[in-house]
């Protein structure tokens, strides 16, 4: 077999190569910066309230679906009259409050909820009326 | 592979019987939401519960202008209502002004009241807010039912649902509503500010709720705890043995323009025993 003017070929081809794969060798490393909100107020508070770590339910349900809770919550609260949440998951019963339950276990927005949602290019509204809690002196990450 | 035609049938005919039996299977299994499966969800024990929401109001025990403004702050810092002060000549800035409960003169509060017989009263200081209707005006106009009835009596508000159309704020008779034209947060001061309660947020409209967040935890309205003793008398009006109901059945009282069919739930008591 004889290829004409094989060394241009070749040459194309890992140029071609080279720049097709550029965003993918370019970013190893990068792929790490997953985000990571910080836990430790909450498991306090949470281990002082309950004697162990406990969010209104399982972690992995949490991940998922806490938006849609807030939502259920909200109407319940709002529409509904009620204002007690018991996890089946747990038999732990907690208030149905935005500013005075989830905040007061993680007790700060810009290192939780901002972690992710920052990440995500979610920004919820809430906060143009819920008031956040007070971030601590020399909290900034 | 080899089929032939009757085969295929069969197969495809089984298998969608099959899939018909588990979409029917998943249908009467929904995925479990939280929140809305009641029973997960409960008032709170201590509620304070009722029929129907009312208040009597008495200005007679009310002593100074000091005892109405002190409710009137009362309420408006427990629900961080934004004050935005004076327009620079000096005046109230009432296009702005975000009001739960406030202080009108008897002429304004019962118009069709006054007589020159009762010219002595037309000055008088009378406190005015939401009437929690019977037959609300605000909520037969609300195209999102983001004002609506409780069971309770109580006229409430979902800021959550509410686009700010206003329709609410042209329908009521008593002027009991207020739209936030301006972001109100600069306006909270931080010193009177309660971190426990949302604020609003520009484009929404707002008014008093009986308190329904303190009734929840077995707590009488702000302004009712705020009032001289018996100045504002809250209770249940279907309740034949409650202390307003027995003010409102012995003593002469009106209600703010009951001809309009509205079904007003606060009563103001006139004269002495
Ligand atoms: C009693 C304290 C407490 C309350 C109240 C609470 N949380 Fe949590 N939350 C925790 C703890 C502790 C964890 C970690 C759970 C674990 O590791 O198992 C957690 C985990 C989470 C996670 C997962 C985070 C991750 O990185 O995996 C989310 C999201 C979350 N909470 C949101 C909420 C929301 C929203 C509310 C209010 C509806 C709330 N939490 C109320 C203590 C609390
Ligand atoms: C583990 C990461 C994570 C944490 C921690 C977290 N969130 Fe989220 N949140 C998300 C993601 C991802 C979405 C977007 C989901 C989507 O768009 O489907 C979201 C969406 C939401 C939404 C809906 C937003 C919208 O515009 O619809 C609300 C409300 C919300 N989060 C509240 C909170 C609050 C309050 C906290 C802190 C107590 C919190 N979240 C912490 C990941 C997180
Ligand atoms: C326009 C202002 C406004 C916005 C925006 C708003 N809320 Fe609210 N929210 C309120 C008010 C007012 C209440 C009533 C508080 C009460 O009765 O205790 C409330 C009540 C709630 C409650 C129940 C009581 C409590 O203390 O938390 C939940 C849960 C809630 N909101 C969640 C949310 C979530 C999640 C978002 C964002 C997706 C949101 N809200 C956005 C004004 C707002």
């Amino acid at each position: 077999m004889k290829l004409y003017n094989g060394g241009l070929i070749i040459t194309g081809i890992v140029v071609f190569l080279a720049l097709a794969f550029f965003p993918f060798y370019y970013n190893i490393g990068k792929v790490n910066a997953k985000p990571e909100p910080k836990l430790e107020p909450a498991i306090k508070m949470s281990e002082k309230r309950f004697g162990k770590k406990q969010c209104v339910e399982p972690r992995e349900f949490m991940r998922r679906e806490h938006m849609v809770l807030l939502n259920n919550w909200r109407d319940s609260v709002v529409r509904d009259k009620n204002r007690r949440y018991s996890s089946e998951a747990s038999g732990k019963t907690f208030n149905m409050s935005l500013q005075n339950e989830c905040m007061q276990c993680h007790s700060s927005k810009k290192n939780f909820c901002d972690k992710c949602h920052t990440y995500m290019a979610v920004k919820p509204f809430c906060w143009d009326c819920h008031i956040e809690p007070k971030e601590k002196e020399g909290s900034k990450s | 592979m080899s089929m032939d035609r009757r085969q295929f049938l069969k197969i495809t005919g089984i298998s969608s019987i099959l899939g018909l039996g588990a979409s029917v299977a998943s249908a009467t299994h929904p995925i479990w939401m939280p929140g809305v499966d009641p029973d997960l969800v409960s008032p709170n024990a201590q509620a304070l519960t009722a029929k129907r929401w009312g208040m009597a109001v008495d200005m007679t025990k009310f002593r100074s202008e000091a005892d109405i403004k002190r409710v009137v702050e009362a309420c408006h810092s427990i629900h961080n209502v934004p004050d935005f002060g004076n327009n620079p000549d000096g005046t109230k800035n009432i296009k702005d002004e975000i009001k739960w409960i406030w202080k009108a003169k008897f002429k304004q509060a019962f118009p069709e009241q006054a007589t020159e017989l009762n010219e002595h009263l037309e000055e008088a200081p009378f406190l005015v807010f939401c009437n929690h209707c019977d037959n609300p005006a605000c909520v037969r106009v609300c195209p999102t039912k983001a004002t609506f009835k409780r069971d309770d009596g109580a006229v409430m508000m979902d800021m959550h649902r509410c686009i700010g159309c206003r329709f609410c704020m042209a329908a009521c008779p008593y002027g009991a509503r207020s739209f936030n034209w301006r972001d109100p947060r600069p306006f909270i001061k931080k010193e009177k500010q309660n971190r426990k309660y949302p604020t609003r947020t520009k484009g929404v409209v707002e008014k008093c709720t009986f308190c329904t967040e303190r009734l929840a935890v077995g707590q009488m309205p702000a302004c009712v705890e705020k009032a001289p003793p018996g100045g504002l008398v809250f209770g249940d009006l279907d309740d034949p043995k409650s202390a307003i109901r027995r003010l409102v059945s012995t003593r002469y009282t009106i209600r703010r323009k009951p001809e309009l069919g509205t079904g007003p739930n606060i009563y103001y008591v006139i004269g002495g025993r």
